[in-house]
């Protein structure tokens, strides 16, 4: 038990290092600070789609509607509203939670496949809101026209825009900031009664847990995260993409997650890593990438389905 | 001028419906059957139509109408064997995963083979004429395409109605544990019914390649409003599926009258609505796939 804990500490402890040193790291190995950032985004995205998926047992495939919803949200504040990059980073989480909390009204009662049909056949509700609504959005060009303001902290100013290195390091300060608010809700009672809910939804229900009521803020809460990681994407790319938005983002996301690993609470930034470095490969020396991710959701499925952290325990025991 | 605008749209509406009830009756038996969600649908729809494309020249229009759809269920039969098969069981997560990759893999294909412009099949010349001048928007082909359909869907109802393997399928909707305790191969339905789905794609998409011409992305778009159509008629009714199908295309058919830019937005409107009003769709049974 307690070499046990010691090897968790030294494997976060080596996860946080690698992260805060990834600028000086990458660059050697063919990388660039820019990838690092995108890694670190969608990461944060998968692991609040895996809040829900991993630990609550529910499928969603239309997270990346509240992903894009966060990008547009964080996108207006900063073209129409108010230059500020906090500002808009509680925008966009505000507009992807919420939407997501209406929303989860309606789909919280299905399971299984129902689940995920509603989920993926709501998200493209944003999907043809920010497709069709070209006077606001940009349209199929997406939204343009906004960029990432220097943060202000009274004693001096951090320059995130023109510099990639302090900007890697903002995004990795509010990773931190959601992932620990994530662990920490994972470690609470509450945490706790999702897990019991994906081992046994019916025992659950018999115990008195008002399964619903769970699902739901389980639902809102992802959302929540993912909005913030929709808006920090934004920032990443200074535009909102209405792609970003698609059913087929949603699809990468399930992937990150269950390539990663989904019963791991960092799985799915492995699999992010993996995904997105591969990603940015393959379509730099082919233009068939698309086959080749294909490809990778067909072979993760047959042959690691418990992803790379599953089949990496696995082995070892 | 205003009738005939809306006739004009609600025609549209039924005719883009029919594709939607096709797709969405192929999705509903492999759903209700396997509890599989093929996202690869619309990737069958597409081979489906670059087949009848690859042989007109030689067998013409009808040949193709003939003999594309079954090779796409035989190209059906070979995935569902070799990659879907062994995900029976397990989540439904992974089939999910794996049919969306499969999707990715057919669009890349085709636009590899057949090159990513679109491509046109001709169609027989006395279909192509408008049936008359005040209703120039009803042409032969049109007019055609819902009596095939039509017949289509007849017929499928009649296989799950009368013939044995109909009867299977449906009592293996129900409750497939019972099904394979009294003795039938529930592998062996289960690759035929998805067969069967498969078949339905690939007359769609022989269809739909008369009509649009043909485009490697030309599945994607028919997918979602035909999962739209199985939520709406109610998981695991065929009938809802087929209601589901007409209503949202005769839906964004007249929506497009009023206010075009919301054509595509309505149907998930209608969605929420009947959600809100109905949660289990219009013909869904209470205690199915809940």
């Amino acid at each position: 038990m307690k070499a046990e804990h010691t090897r968790k500490l030294i494997v976060l402890a080596a996860i946080w290092v690698a992260l805060l040193l990834a600028p000086y790291w990458m660059a050697p190995l063919g990388g660039y600070t820019a990838l690092a950032t995108r890694v670190l985004v969608l990461g944060l995205a998968a692991m609040s789609l895996n809040f829900l998926l991993g630990f609550t047992g529910v499928l969603s495939f239309g997270h990346a509607a509240y992903f894009g919803l966060g990008a547009y949200g964080a996108g207006l504040t900063l073209k129409f509203l108010a230059l500020s990059t906090p500002l808009a980073l509680v925008a966009g989480m505000l507009l992807g939670g919420l939407c997501g909390a209406i929303l989860g009204l309606l789909i919280v009662r299905r399971r299984g496949v129902y689940f995920a049909m509603v989920t993926i056949a709501f998200g493209q509700v944003f999907y043809y809101i920010a497709f069709q609504w070209s006077s606001l959005t940009g349209g199929d060009d997406g939204l343009r026209g906004f960029s990432r303001q220097p943060i202000d902290l009274g004693a001096f100013k951090l320059d995130i825009l023109s510099s990639a290195n302090s900007f890697y390091y903002f995004v990795l300060f509010c990773f931190a900031l959601a992932v620990g608010v994530m662990g920490f809700i994972l470690r609470s009672p509450f945490g706790r009664t999702m897990i019991a809910i994906r081992e046994n939804e019916r025992r659950s229900r018999f115990l008195g847990i008002p399964v619903e009521r769970h699902i739901w803020i389980a639902f809102t809460l992802s959302c929540f995260f993912m909005g913030f990681a929709g808006a920090l994407y934004a920032l990443v790319n200074n535009f909102a993409d209405p792609r970003g938005l698609h059913y087929s983002q949603s699809g990468d996301f399930v992937m990150m997650a269950v390539m990663g690993g989904m019963r791991s609470f960092w799985g799915p930034l492995l699999g992010a890593t993996v995904f997105v470095v591969l990603q940015d490969y393959l379509s730099s020396v082919t233009v068939n990438w698309m086959s080749f991710v294909g490809l990778l959701f067909v072979l993760v499925v047959l042959f690691f389905p418990r992803g790379l952290l599953g089949f990496f325990q696995r082995s070892k025991a | 001028m205003m009738t005939q605008l809306l006739l004009f749209n609600v025609t549209n509406g039924l005719i883009i419906g029919a594709f939607y009830v096709l797709m969405a009756l192929g999705l509903s038996l492999i759903l209700n059957l396997s509890n599989v969600i093929n996202f690869a649908h619309g990737g069958f729809l597409v081979i489906g139509g670059y087949i009848a494309y690859t042989i007109t020249p030689y067998i013409g229009f009808w040949g193709a109408l003939l003999l594309a759809p079954p090779l796409t269920a035989i190209i059906g039969l070979a995935v569902e064997r070799v990659l879907i098969r062994p995900l029976y069981g397990r989540d439904p997560l992974y089939s999910l995963l794996l049919t969306f990759g499969l999707a990715f893999m057919i669009e890349d294909g085709t636009r590899f083979i057949w090159g990513p412009q679109g491509k046109p099949v001709t169609i027989p010349a006395f279909l192509a004429q408008p049936l008359s001048n005040d209703l120039f928007f009803i042409t032969g082909y049109r007019l055609f395409m819902v009596v095939v359909v039509m017949i289509a869907v007849a017929l499928l109802f009649l296989l799950l109605r009368y013939t044995r393997l109909g009867v299977r399928i449906r009592a293996g909707t129900l409750d497939l544990e019972t099904v394979a305790a009294l003795g039938i191969n529930v592998g062996m339905l289960r690759s035929l019914n998805f067969a069967v789905g498969i078949f339905l794609a690939g007359l769609s998409g022989v269809l739909a390649a008369g009509q649009l011409g043909l485009e490697p992305t030309m599945g994607t778009g028919l997918l979602m409003p035909s999962f739209i159509a199985i939520i709406v008629g109610g998981i695991g009714s065929l009938p809802g599926t087929l209601i589901g199908g007409l209503l949202i295309g005769v839906a964004s058919g007249v929506t497009a009258v009023f206010f075009p830019a919301a054509s595509e937005a309505v149907i998930y409107v209608m969605m929420a609505v009947i959600l809100l009003t109905r949660p289990r769709g219009l013909f869904g049974e209470e205690g199915m796939m809940s």
